[in-house]
């Protein structure tokens, strides 16, 4: 392996993740900006609710996480569970 | 030039490739396997629809070959498939594989074509023969089990297929396979209900689904990548003929968009993830179905034809690190994007299909499947499906590259794949954009069923990005606040338990129970027998007790005779 490989890379650095992270608050911030600026269709009426879809999917993701988590401790065996 | 070539049945040239690929070795062999799926593909080019070689057995009609929009429409897809999926399987020596890869897309291709139940029922089972060797290529123990798992339930789908097919025959009087339904009378309607489960077991409806989730990251780095191709497609044709618009289909298929996602998030194994994500995304495919508009159905075979691709790329990918590195736990992997920085970018496009990013494949046919369903009034089912587009971004879109590429560094360093991997990937994610920004140039214009439909609007793009940006909004804080699971070396219970456990434990003991039994009223029977065989002979002196049971000298015998002559003498004389 030479030394080359092993320099820190691009998001090695800690500067160059939370540059990164800003840019994409940023974006979250505009789409939510441009909920209230477009006139978007409504096919159903909980999509009357402001930013109905960012609540949505993050509210979403959230529950997906900790439910899964809540999972592991009923479901999680050891990885050769099946091959003793 | 084409239509000078005498026309064949439109699974011959995959076939006569697979035989090739036996009999042939070295670069002759690549040559004939690459041209096989193009030259099956410009047969179907042209192909009038109608029917082929239809003949009379036992007095019904069978129709091996029907060609219609859908079938068609399937059969560029498997033809497609099948030459990605060559050209990433390039590199192997082993013939087994190719052989197998290539009639098990025959088999694929031959399913959709089939116009009469037993024809659907011959392929049916060859696609589970043909397609287990992928597994079994492996060579290793785990592989070897999951490969007789797959075995077994495929060849149970196939029984219950043939039974719920002769039923229907001899209900019906026609053995053509068109749409079934599930609302008959009597006898009729057990046989319905057969075949919708043999649909069902290939299609992975839930409890149905663990031979997936179970073989199929066990399968070789190539092999998962054809699986992922064909089997669930095949179902998803089946239904989309059988079954459009039964409304269980919806429960149902909601059911398999939802319930994966969590085992996705916590599974360890990326190929594993892939394969719940898969279950997933064919949810989305069940519920078009089972709703059965114009614009669900459409957006179902849509959906069906986009998910080869993207699902295929992300398996190759993911194939692409197992291969190189000899890893795919999520635990075990991480800062890959430094070694291998092209195959990260193609599962980076992979991942925002799957997720549905505008401009990629997936966003214009999940999108129809959710019109579809606004449209006729399931509400719930519409959240839920939200509900799932987001999860899958979450594991599949996000999880996926992340662990693999990113994350923490793993400190392994490799290289990228061998170019015809990286070919191949190149092509499906070249594909997933083409389809996802020209979409009604690519896959509309193969759409079965007359609709009209526009996948870019404001409200929709704008929509589609609040939930993903959201999602990964989700996933960033989660990670920030240590709140996301780690990846843990793992096994997590699935419905395969059953099977694997709990059945055992039952069964194992009972079958010792009943060997030993048997063998104690064996030995039981025997000292019976020798029991009544020693009260009757006597050991000392070799001889049986009984007194007319005894051995008598030849003299003893003549003495008798000459009495007995001599009394009949007397009697004749009385």
């Amino acid at each position: 392996m030479s030394k080359e490989q092993n320099k820190p890379d691009f998001f090695d650095k800690k500067e160059n993740v939370d540059k990164i992270i800003k840019v994409f608050y940023v974006i979250c911030a505009l789409l939510v900006v441009a909920d209230f600026i477009v006139h978007r269709h409504i096919y159903h009426d909980w999509e009357n609710i402001p930013a109905f879809y960012a609540v949505y999917g993050f509210i979403g993701c959230v529950v997906l996480v900790l439910i899964a988590k809540l999972m592991r401790k009923v479901l999680m065996r050891e990885e050769d569970y099946y091959d003793k | 030039m084409i239509s000078s070539l005498p026309l064949l049945p439109p699974f011959l040239p995959l076939l006569i490739g697979s035989i090739a690929a036996i009999l042939l070795r070295g670069h002759l062999r690549s040559v004939i396997m690459l041209l096989a799926p193009i030259w099956g593909a410009l047969q179907l080019a042209a192909v009038e629809p109608g029917l082929y070689w239809a003949f009379e057995f036992m007095g019904y009609q069978l129709e091996p070959v029907r060609v219609d929009k859908l079938s068609l429409m399937f059969g560029y897809l498997f033809h497609l498939a099948a030459f990605i999926g060559v050209v990433y399987a390039l590199h192997l020596k082993d013939t087994v594989q190719h052989v197998s890869a290539l009639s098990y897309a025959a088999s694929a291709v031959g399913a959709v074509f089939a116009g009469d139940l037993l024809t659907l029922f011959v392929f049916w089972e060859l696609l589970a023969f043909t397609s287990v060797f992928l597994i079994w290529a492996r060579r290793t123990d785990r592989a070897y089990s999951a490969g007789m798992r797959y075995i077994l339930i495929k060849v149970l789908s196939g029984v219950l297929l043939l039974i719920g097919a002769i039923i229907l025959i001899n209900e019906t009087g026609s053995a053509k396979f068109s749409e079934i339904g599930l609302g008959h009378e009597g006898v009729l309607n057990v046989g319905a209900w057969l075949i919708f489960l043999a649909f069902g077991i290939k299609c992975a409806f839930p409890f149905a689904h663990t031979w997936l989730t179970d073989s199929y990251p066990e399968a070789t780095p190539t092999g998962t990548v054809f699986l992922a191709s064909f089997t669930t497609k095949v179902a998803v044709y089946a239904l989309a003929r059988g079954f459009p618009g039964t409304e269980l289909l919806v429960w149902i298929g909601v059911t398999m968009a939802c319930f994966p996602i969590f085992y996705a998030v916590i599974e360890n194994d990326l190929r594993r993830v892939l394969a719940y994500s898969m279950i997933n995304q064919i949810g989305f495919m069940v519920v078009g179905i089972g709703i059965g508009t114009s614009l669900a159905l459409n957006g179902a075979v849509a959906h069906a034809f986009n998910d080869v691709i993207f699902k295929g790329l992300l398996m190759m990918t993911m194939g692409a690190v197992l291969h190189m590195t000899g890893r795919i736990n999520g635990s075990e992997l991480g800062g890959l994007y430094k070694s291998m920085p092209k195959t990260t970018i193609l599962c980076i496009v992979g991942a925002a299909s799957i997720s549905a990013f505008p401009l990629f494949s997936g966003f214009v046919s999940k999108s129809m499947i959710m019109s579809a369903a606004i449209e006729q009034g399931y509400d719930y089912i519409w959240l839920a499906l939200l509900f799932a587009a987001a999860g899958v971004f979450h594991h599949a879109g996000i999880k996926i590259p992340y662990f693999a590429f990113f994350a923490h560094d793993s400190g392994i360093r490799t290289t990228e794949p061998p170019k015809n991997m990286l070919i191949a990937m190149t092509i499906a994610a070249a594909l997933c954009v083409i389809i996802g920004t020209f979409p009604a140039q690519t896959v509309y214009a193969l759409l079965p069923w007359d609709v009209v439909y526009q996948p870019y609007d404001l409200t929709h793009v704008l929509t589609q990005l609040q939930l993903l940006f959201f999602s990964a909004l989700a996933f960033v804080w989660l990670n920030k606040k240590s709140m996301y699971p780690p990846e843990l070396p793992s096994t997590n219970l699935d419905t395969d338990w059953l099977y694997r456990k709990l059945a055992p434990s039952f069964v194992v003991p009972a079958y010792y129970a009943i060997t030993e039994s048997m063998a104690k009223m064996e030995s039981m029977a025997k000292s019976g027998i020798k029991r009544l065989i020693g009260n009757s002979y006597d050991q000392t002196k070799e001889r049986p007790k009984g007194y007319f049971a005894q051995l008598w000298p030849t003299e003893t015998m003549v003495l008798w005779v000459a009495l007995l002559l001599a009394c009949i003498l007397l009697f004749y004389y009385l």
